[in-house]
């Protein structure tokens, strides 16, 4: 009986059919465009709207129009320039970091050892910790100069401790998020040395290649297309690094942590200056966006050889 | 067919929903009609987690109100409470906040005047300069669940070996040489703890009170930041000197928390902070160096004015409040001498809340667990907020401005003393930055040309 039914719903008359056919797709599509339209949207109107106000939480009577105030005073501002660098030297050297352990590492666990596997889940674990949390394992129980492990190694040793936070921090915090993307870099690389062709590489040995070779001419170029895509993901999470300063140095000592992300949380949460806290947040959407250009237009180009 | 089925099931999920709502509703309305939700958003000091703990004796003598605690820490706290208050959100009905928000939240009016309390709460036996601190044109706009100042802390044992005898008033310049003397690394004990991570209400609380004593202030009588002057520049090197020669290593991350750690264990020889440590650091139980922890006042340079702090933890009713009687009704309990009694009694007269009433001083139990009642007691009354420099101020407060700009410059300030600190910036290029952005945003906010 069911059958029946649905042979019948199966062969609808044909002006049916073509009824159909003419509601135009722009209608059904519409609902789902304007929600994300308005998703996108409202939020930045509102970070556009009050950055051109005098607006700080804390003084409410003295809200006015200011006009492009706000982004003059934010853009005279020196901390705004440190920030910015910070953010590069940061994203640059995370992603060297990443990406070349990662393809070292990538190459090493493609090989057949003992324990590979469990070798494999160890390396990809830090990924899966929550920034807080690894954060706060590198600030309590290895990096601190009293109590860390780091401490009580180079103490053994006489050596003296270092006083990571203090007078490196921004090499800590790039270790600190090294750490926690190197696994991400390693899985996609992995991935691609997988799906290398094995007798391409017979092929290169028969004639006479040496690994290193075998590496840069064969292994290398095969990985260009993932290190584009793991460069273009990492940037885009590595912009907006924020909990692992948070918790471990805030910003400091001065300004040696405080990237955009952070100056702008300063200004916002700290200062309570609405105003100045959406300028800083345009700033950081052009900034975002010049960024992903470059990448794109790198990736793209990567994809169509 | 296939339709009368999926009709079928909507309809049964509808009539689902519909039961779970009536459900719903039969259970948990006459609950919510008769029980008022107090939400209360309090700071984790050890302090306010006993309050948390004794809060049952209160809604079981008040079975109509339930009690709902966002406990957070302290500069969580204040930017969820300024947040949902700045734009009347009404989520709390009781917030924690201290002496620097009050009058300027009483100014905005965001705060319920404190005006009509029960006679047996007694206003008269609080503390004078914690209830002026709490008030504004004369009002009392929050009361105040504990009070303190600061002091000197250190280590009799210590002392007594490299054979120094602290005078009740300590200057800083003798601060310096004892901690030279009982610096002893070697063994993991370090000369002087300080404040060192960066934020108004962290290094900058400490530091005010010395540039203050060093007869220096933040902003002269045209709200001009006098930053960059020489009494700035004398205290900023010796605060640098001393942390440097004989300080723990990472000062530059460690408040008030990370200090009491470090001292509880034994690794400071001295250290200058809150007076509420006092009873902490002479509690057995949370300290390894109770039987060996002496006091004294907070030290002093050329001018006594400043050199310790005032400061209040109190509880406070919003404008937006949907229950402020009953928020009143709290907030008169966790601040009234019964309370006060009834921590006595569960934990010892050493865990009652100091600062706050004449009375838990004047009492003879109190007295004798505490022996620093007497320092801390001088000192939260030789503290005035009118007064905190040697030249006049424009502003009140000893270790802040009472202004809403404040914040934004002490934390960007407390920023540069840090990296002076941790030997990222020279003293002077600290001093000379802070005075530029403090005079920057200074100018931002229309006080100064």
């Amino acid at each position: 009986m069911t059958s029946s039914v649905a042979t019948t719903q199966h062969s609808p008359p044909p002006s049916k059919k073509r009824s159909r056919k003419q509601i135009p797709t722009l209608a059904l599509v519409a609902p789902s465009v304007i929600v994300l339209l308005l998703w996108m949207i409202v939020p930045l109107v509102m970070a556009i709207w009050f950055s051109l106000q005098r607006y700080n939480l804390l003084i409410p009577e003295n809200r006015e129009f200011v006009g492009l105030g706000n982004f003059v005073f934010i853009l005279t501002d020196p901390a705004l320039w440190t920030s910015i660098g910070i953010t590069l030297i940061l994203v640059a050297s995370v992603l060297l970091i990443t990406i070349g352990l990662g393809t070292l590492l990538a190459v090493l666990y493609n090989q057949d050892f003992f324990g590979r596997g469990i070798a494999r889940v160890l390396a990809i674990s830090p990924f899966f910790v929550m920034p807080t949390v690894s954060a706060l394992i590198w600030k309590n129980m290895l990096m601190h100069p009293v109590n860390g492990l780091f401490a009580q190694i180079t103490r053994g040793l006489g050596l003296g401790a270092i006083d990571w936070f203090a007078d490196l921090p921004l090499l800590s915090i790039i270790i600190i998020v090294s750490w926690e993307w190197l696994p991400f870099a390693l899985l996609i690389l992995l991935t691609a040395i997988q799906s290398l062709d094995t007798d391409q590489l017979e092929a290169a040995r028969m004639d006479g290649a040496r690994p290193l070779a075998l590496f840069r001419f064969v292994v290398l170029p095969h990985l260009s297309r993932a290190i584009a895509v793991v460069a273009m993901i990492e940037t885009i999470f590595f912009l907006t690094i924020f909990a692992e300063i948070f918790v471990t140095t805030g910003g400091g000592p001065g300004l040696a942590t405080t990237n955009l992300a952070y100056y702008i949380y300063l200004k916002a949460l700290l200062e309570f200056d609405v105003g100045g806290a959406s300028a800083g947040g345009l700033i950081a959407v052009v900034l975002a966006n010049l960024v992903a250009i470059f990448l794109v237009r790198s990736v793209a180009r990567n994809l169509d050889t | 067919m296939r339709r009368f089925r999926f009709a079928k099931v909507l309809v049964t999920f509808l009539i689902g929903v519909l039961l779970v709502q009536l459900l719903h509703a039969c259970s948990a309305d006459p609950q919510a009609a008769k029980k008022t939700r107090l939400t209360i958003a309090t700071v984790n000091n050890g302090d306010m987690v006993v309050m948390q703990e004794l809060s049952n004796r209160f809604t079981a003598e008040n079975p109509d109100i339930e009690l709902r605690w966002v406990v957070l820490e302290e500069n969580i706290l204040r930017q969820r409470t300024t947040t949902d208050i700045a734009s009347e959100g009404g989520q709390f009905d009781v917030v924690t906040i201290g002496s620097y928000e009050t009058p300027i939240w009483a100014r905005r009016g965001w705060l319920k005047p404190l005006d009509s309390l029960p006679a047996e709460y007694d206003v008269d036996d609080l503390l004078d300069p914690i209830r002026t601190g709490l008030s504004n044109d004369g009002k009392l706009y929050a009361l105040p669940f504990y009070g303190e100042s600061s002091m000197l802390y250190y280590r009799s044992d210590l002392f007594e070996k490299a054979g120094i005898t602290v005078p009740e008033n300590p200057t800083y310049e003798q601060v310096g040489k004892w901690a030279s003397q009982v610096h002893d690394p070697a063994n993991g004990v370090y000369g002087i703890c300080l404040r060192g991570k960066s934020g108004w209400g962290e290094n900058m609380g400490f530091l005010s009170t010395l540039v203050n004593t060093y007869g220096g202030r933040w902003f002269d009588m045209d709200w001009q930041p006098t930053i960059d002057t020489p009494e700035w520049r004398k205290a900023i090197s010796f605060y640098v000197d001393v942390m440097n020669d004989y300080g723990p290593p990472g000062a530059s991350s460690n408040g008030f928390n990370e200090n009491l750690a470090l001292f509880s264990t034994g690794k400071c020889g001295m250290w200058i902070d809150a007076t509420v440590a006092a009873g902490l650091l002479s509690n057995p139980d949370q300290s390894q160096v109770a039987d060996r922890v002496a006091f004294a006042r907070a030290p002093i340079e050329t001018y006594p004015n400043g050199s310790n702090w005032l400061w209040s933890w109190a509880l406070a009713i919003p404008e937006t409040s949907q229950y402020p009687e009953a928020a009143q009704r709290f907030i008169t309990w966790a601040t009234s001498k019964e309370y006060v009694r009834l921590v006595a009694e569960k934990h010892g007269w050493i865990a009652a809340p100091p600062g706050t009433r004449t009375s838990t001083y004047t009492n003879p139990n109190y007295q004798q667990a505490a022996p620093f009642a007497d320092i801390v007691l001088n000192s939260i009354k030789s503290a005035d907020i009118n007064h905190p420099a040697s030249k006049p101020t424009p502003y009140k407060g000893v270790q802040y401005v009472d202004i809403p700009e404040f914040q934004a410059i002490g934390t960007q300030v407390g920023q540069r003393m840090a990296a002076a600190l941790a030997d990222r910036l020279s003293v002077e290029e600290a001093i000379e930055r802070s005075q530029k952005v403090a005079q920057r945003f200074m100018r931002h906010t229309g006080y100064i040309e």
